[in-house]
């Protein structure tokens, strides 16, 4: 009885478990059950059961409620599908003018601005696309084909690669200085040497049309919102699904509205990427001290130079991770939109991961990830350059840069034009190594991975069949074991222990929308996924972080490999377990963990950063060891923020099981890769990435308010 | 006294979401608890004087009586709830958005409680703001900048961050940036609160200096009633919201209008506060001393010399005249007696 008026939470929690387990081992699987897939394929039974929904017809086997309730939601990918398909074909007809044909033409609206909008994308990537690699595309959007075929020799020649490599690097030291630049040089050279420098410039163009349009975006909505309750309230529940939504879900969808090619991935990225930078305006914008704000009033600002030059700079430091996530997610959807149909080193990627031929993949996926890389340096600099008054320069000082940048421009075309004698019939490689026809050390990778695989097959083996028989199988069954109505029961009580009512309404009804659809299995085996990473992942980055943070050196080093290995686009985290076990669930595992292990280890070193100074002293002073110091006074106090890099680690762990289905696995994101192929694929698309994205939510809902409580028990709200 | 520049009529701040209402309601006649109970946070409550050109008005009062929320009102960074603020005869209230820029650009300066720095821009860049918001070139306001540093006595400095100065270097640079544009009007929200003694006084003898060369009319905000002695030529108390007096230092300091105000000043250095005109005897006497002193000196600079004395000390006006006279006994129970009874 003591114990339990001590600790009534710990009480509360076993009597949670004792529930849920009796629960489980209450419940029988039906004799008929086939694990996933029994569930609701849309193939015709006689023993199916059949309901019908706003003129739908849902089919499926029916089982006892308790163990897996009815697919109630069934009708919702059908419906969605339909309602897409009818507002491109059928909503609101109009009459529009068309340039080709000189006459009006019937279209329903939607169908008018998706063109136009994909005219649009089109016409931008296209522009910079024919600056770097040279083609006739712009110059006929301003004229006609006809015009074109009289006069042929207007077509842009696009760059010599010798003058972007140049400009990339000057660029470069006007933002930042001498090693930025030298990282810029050497990493157009290394693109152009390896016979990569059409795929990267394509994907290069895309970005620089994407990550802009992004951030304006963002921003422009994030003050909105920062400036109108009212936007703000409208934006909340969507930018919420879209931070847990993984991104294959979304492609989909814009897959029926935009159709297949760069422009769709433009859009599909601005999708994903506008949301987290819309949260990081809004959170910079709420964060600047009000008297600043009226320190810029007071100065006679209009409400333009207000947001410009005091509310924007201010907040200036959640806005650039802003554009960090930004190009992240570019990046990282630059590869995936592959599957879309955008051209460029996501396409030689993808193409090289289906081929097995790991060598290659590697070469394409260190591009993006040195580009990648480069861009949010760059990005990170200008944001952070500051303008010398004092400096008393000389013309030639104040426009070297320029100078040079013409310097090498004529040097770039004369370079380019000696070429064409060098290498008389053959590729003039300095105008553009074409693809392939670089160095490539493909050989060397795949002779590296065969190596591997011959000297390690056994061990690797060994291992690989060790996990999947002895820990992942078992794992799995134990969660597929799972009724319905126990998982429920956790869900909820785990909600109502840490929230009250409210989060656990807020989780029941996020459960129910996944136990309703008809994919509560695959959604189990998503989760079985996920935890096994997760709680991989948490055990490392919780130790890596904690041993880094020792020392102030290693602390910085680490978060400096962190911020480098996020801005590797996800799938490049295919390649190297691909490279070492194959097709099987222990790749796509080890994905997760590498991946999910980056927020976990720098939450832990920010969290345990983020402890007073003071109280450090004090403790020192009270003469408490090292040791205790950390369990007694560091932990308690840096595990809540710690709790939201666990948050973060289940995101990032959810993005990667389900990019794995690229490798083959049997959860969500395999009917989500199925998807994109399927005529009628949008609605389950959407919805499937809904199911992901409540996952997500749940254990966000769940993780975010406990630490609102923890932090106001300690004081550090 | 010369023109107003500042005047204030029966001006109410109520902070809430129907303060407006709930004022109409009361008929003028706010009361911070029964407007607490229904939400509402009296911040300014019937506040009504004027500040004259070249004048400087020191507002006192315990923390969050409404001094600070008192100067927003008049630089209407918010919007009174209620009554009238005119400056220099223009109705504050009626200006639209352009005209209220305009004037902040060309009138007001602004130092603030907490420095209000912009954290991405270096000193002289912080500093030359306000100039470049309205336009001026760039070179001219890094000029000017420029000696608005050395005159703060920040040079050396004028390339570093906010983040990297002190508090009262920080608190300096707020000055600095208030003064560039050179307004006429000057609110300064506790400017030198975060300074040490030293350096406080070195500015308040440099602001006192400053101020006799612009004659900008002032309003003060400031804690300490020994700095509100050395440079206000009046001061407002308030309480709740409400300016409990408002008056010159001597009178505030004898007549003390509430009771509030009586304890608030209780423990103030009288010598310090009055000058010789406050305690003399009128009465005409012969029995004078060589001695003289003016009327209008402060106790505390001329007590020493009168305490010296034997006989009774004559005092005379500008020209000289005998207007009164002071026992050196007068003068200790000035400066205890205040005392005495106070604790
Ligand atoms: N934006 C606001 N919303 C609600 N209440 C406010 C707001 N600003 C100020 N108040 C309230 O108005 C009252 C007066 O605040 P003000 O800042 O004017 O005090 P102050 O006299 O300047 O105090 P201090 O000496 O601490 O600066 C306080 O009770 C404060 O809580
Ligand atoms: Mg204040």
């Amino acid at each position: 009885m003591e114990y339990l008026k001590k600790y009534p939470k710990l009480f509360q929690w076993l009597f949670l478990l004792v529930v849920f387990f009796a629960l489980c081992f209450a419940i029988d699987v039906p004799e008929t059950y086939k694990f996933i897939r029994g569930q609701a394929e849309f193939v015709k039974d006689p023993n199916q059961s059949v309901y019908f929904f706003l003129g739908k017809e849902v089919r499926y086997y029916a089982f006892d409620v308790f163990w897996r309730l009815p697919p109630l939601l069934g009708w919702l990918p059908i419906w969605i599908n339909d309602s897409l398909f009818f507002l491109m074909n059928e909503w609101m007809p109009m009459e529009f003018w068309n340039e080709d044909t000189q006459e009006f033409k019937t279209r329903p609206i939607l169908l008018q601005i998706s063109r136009n909008l994909t005219a649009f994308m089109t016409f931008l990537i296209e522009l910079i696309r024919e600056i770097l690699l040279g083609g006739l595309e712009t110059i006929v959007a301003f004229t006609s084909w006809d015009f074109i075929d009289a006069y042929p020799w207007l077509e842009l020649p696009g760059l010599p690669w010798t003058i972007v490599a140049a400009g990339a690097a000057i660029l470069s030291y006007k933002l930042s200085g001498k090693g930025l630049a030298l990282f810029a040089g050497l990493t157009m050279i290394y693109i152009s040497i390896f016979g990569q420098w059409k795929p990267s410039m394509q994907t290069l163009s895309f970005i620089l049309v994407a990550a802009p349009l992004s951030f304006i975006f963002g921003l422009g909505l994030g003050i909105a919102a920062y400036k109108s309750k009212r936007v703000e309230k409208a934006l909340y529940p969507i930018l919420l699904v879209m931070q847990t939504m993984p991104q294959y879900a979304v492609l989909v969808p814009a897959l029926v509205l935009f159709g297949v090619g760069d422009h769709a991935a433009v859009i599909i990225t601005m999708v994903v990427a506008v949301p987290p930078m819309i949260l990081l305006t809004i959170l910079g914008l709420r964060a600047i001290p009000p008297e600043v704000i009226e320190a810029g009033r007071m100065s006679g600002c209009t409400n333009w130079q207000l947001m410009l030059k005091v509310l924007i700079p201010t907040a200036r430091r959640d806005i650039l991770i802003g554009v960090n996530q930004v190009i992240m997610v570019c990046f990282s959807m630059a590869v995936i939109s592959a599957f879309i149909g955008a051209k460029g080193l996501g396409f030689n990627l993808l193409l090289a991961l289906n081929q097995l031929n790991i060598g290659l993949a590697l070469e394409a996926g260190l591009c993006i990830s040195l580009i990648a890389i480069l861009l949010d340096k760059m990005s990170l600099a200008w944001a952070n350059k500051q303008t010398d008054y004092f400096g008393n320069l000389t013309f030639f000082q104040r426009n070297k840069n320029v100078i040079f940048f013409a310097a090498s421009f004529v040097i770039g075309i004369i370079l380019a034009y000696v070429g064409t004698f060098i290498f008389k019939g053959s590729f003039n490689y300095l105008f553009e190594i074409p693809h392939n026809k670089g160095i490539s050390t493909a050989d060397f990778w795949n002779k590296g991975v065969d190596w591997i695989f011959d000297t390690f097959f056994v061990y690797i083996k060994a291992f690989n069949t060790w996990l999947i028989q002895d820990v992942l199988q078992p794992m799995r069954a134990l969660y597929l074991r799972m009724p319905a109505v126990a998982t429920l029961v956790l869900a909820v009580g785990a909600g109502y222990l840490i929230g009250g009512i409210r989060s656990a309404l807020v989780v029941a009804a996020l459960t129910l929308f996944i136990a309703l659809s008809p994919w509560w299995d695959r959604a189990l085996v998503t989760l079985y996924m996920a935890t096994f990473g997760v709680v991989i992942s948490c055990l490392i980055g919780f130790t890596v972080g904690t041993l880094c943070f020792q020392n102030k050196k290693s602390a910085a080093f680490m978060l400096g490999v962190c911020d480098i290995f996020q801005t590797f686009p996800s799938f490049v985290y295919l390649i190297p377990v691909m490279m070492l076990f194959g097709i099987t669930d222990t790749s796509v595992l080890i994905a997760v963990i590498v991946y999910a292990t980056i927020p976990a280890t720098r939450y832990t070193i920010e969290g345990l950063r983020s402890v007073p100074v003071g109280l450090h002293e004090a403790a020192t002073m009270s003469g408490v060891n090292k040791f205790q110091r950390l369990t007694k006074i560091e932990f308690p106090l840096a595990f809540p923020h710690m709790m939201l890099g666990l948050n973060q680690t289940i995101v990032f762990a959810l993005f990667m099981v389900i990019i794995g289905a690229f490798i083959g696995t049997e959860d969500l994101g395999q009917y989500i890769l199925k998807a994109l192929s399927d005529k009628n694929g949008a609605g389950i698309g959407l919805t499937l990435g809904i199911c992901v994205a409540f996952i997500g939510l749940i254990f966000d809902n769940l993780i975010r308010t406990w630490v609102e409580k923890r932090k106001k028990h300690l004081g550090i709200a | 006294m010369s023109e107003t520049v500042i005047k204030c009529e029966s001006v109410y701040k109520i902070f809430g979401e129907n303060a407006k209402k709930m004022l109409e309601e009361s008929n003028g006649n706010v009361d911070a608890k029964t407007f607490q109970e229904k939400g509402c946070i009296v911040g300014v409550n019937n506040a009504s004087f004027e500040v004259a050109k070249g004048e400087m008005l020191v507002v006192m009062g315990l923390s969050g009586s409404g001094k600070s929320t008192l100067l927003r009102c008049i630089s209407r960074l918010t919007d009174a709830t209620g009554g009238k603020i005119f400056i220099e005869g223009q109705d504050l209230l009626e200006l639209n958005n352009k005209e209220l820029i305009e004037l902040r650009r060309s009138k007001m300066g602004m130092v603030f409680q907490s420095f209000a720095l912009l954290p991405h821009k270096t000193v002289v860049e912080n500093i030359a703001f306000p100039l470049q918001i309205k336009g001026t070139k760039t070179e001219e306001s890094i000029n000017r900048a420029m000696e608005m540093v050395k005159l703060v006595g920040l040079d050396g400095r004028e390339n570093y961050f906010p983040r990297e100065l002190s508090g009262g270097q920080q608190q300096r640079v707020g000055i600095a940036r208030s003064l560039a544009v050179e307004p006429d009007i000057w609110f300064l929200d506790e400017p030198f609160s975060a300074l040490d003694p030293l350096i406080r006084k070195e500015m308040q003898d440099e602001f006192l200096r400053l101020q006799e060369k612009l004659q900008k009319t002032i309003m003060f905000i400031t804690h300490d009633f020994d700095e509100a002695l050395k440079l206000a030529d009046r001061i407002a108390i308030m309480k709740d919201g409400i300016i409990e007096q408002l008056d010159t230092p001597a009178n505030i300091v004898l007549n003390p209008a509430t009771e509030y105000v009586r304890k608030f000043t209780e423990e103030v250095p009288r010598e310090k506060v009055l000058i010789i005109e406050d305690v003399m005897d009128t009465s005409s006497n012969d029995n004078l001393g060589d001695l003289k002193v003016s009327k209008d000196e402060i106790i505390e600079n001329v007590a020493e010399k009168i305490l010296t004395q034997e006989k009774i000390v004559a005092v005379v006006d500008s020209g000289n005249n005998i207007v009164g006279s002071i026992k050196p006994s007068k003068i200790i129970d000035t400066v205890f007696g205040g005392r005495k009874n106070g604790s």
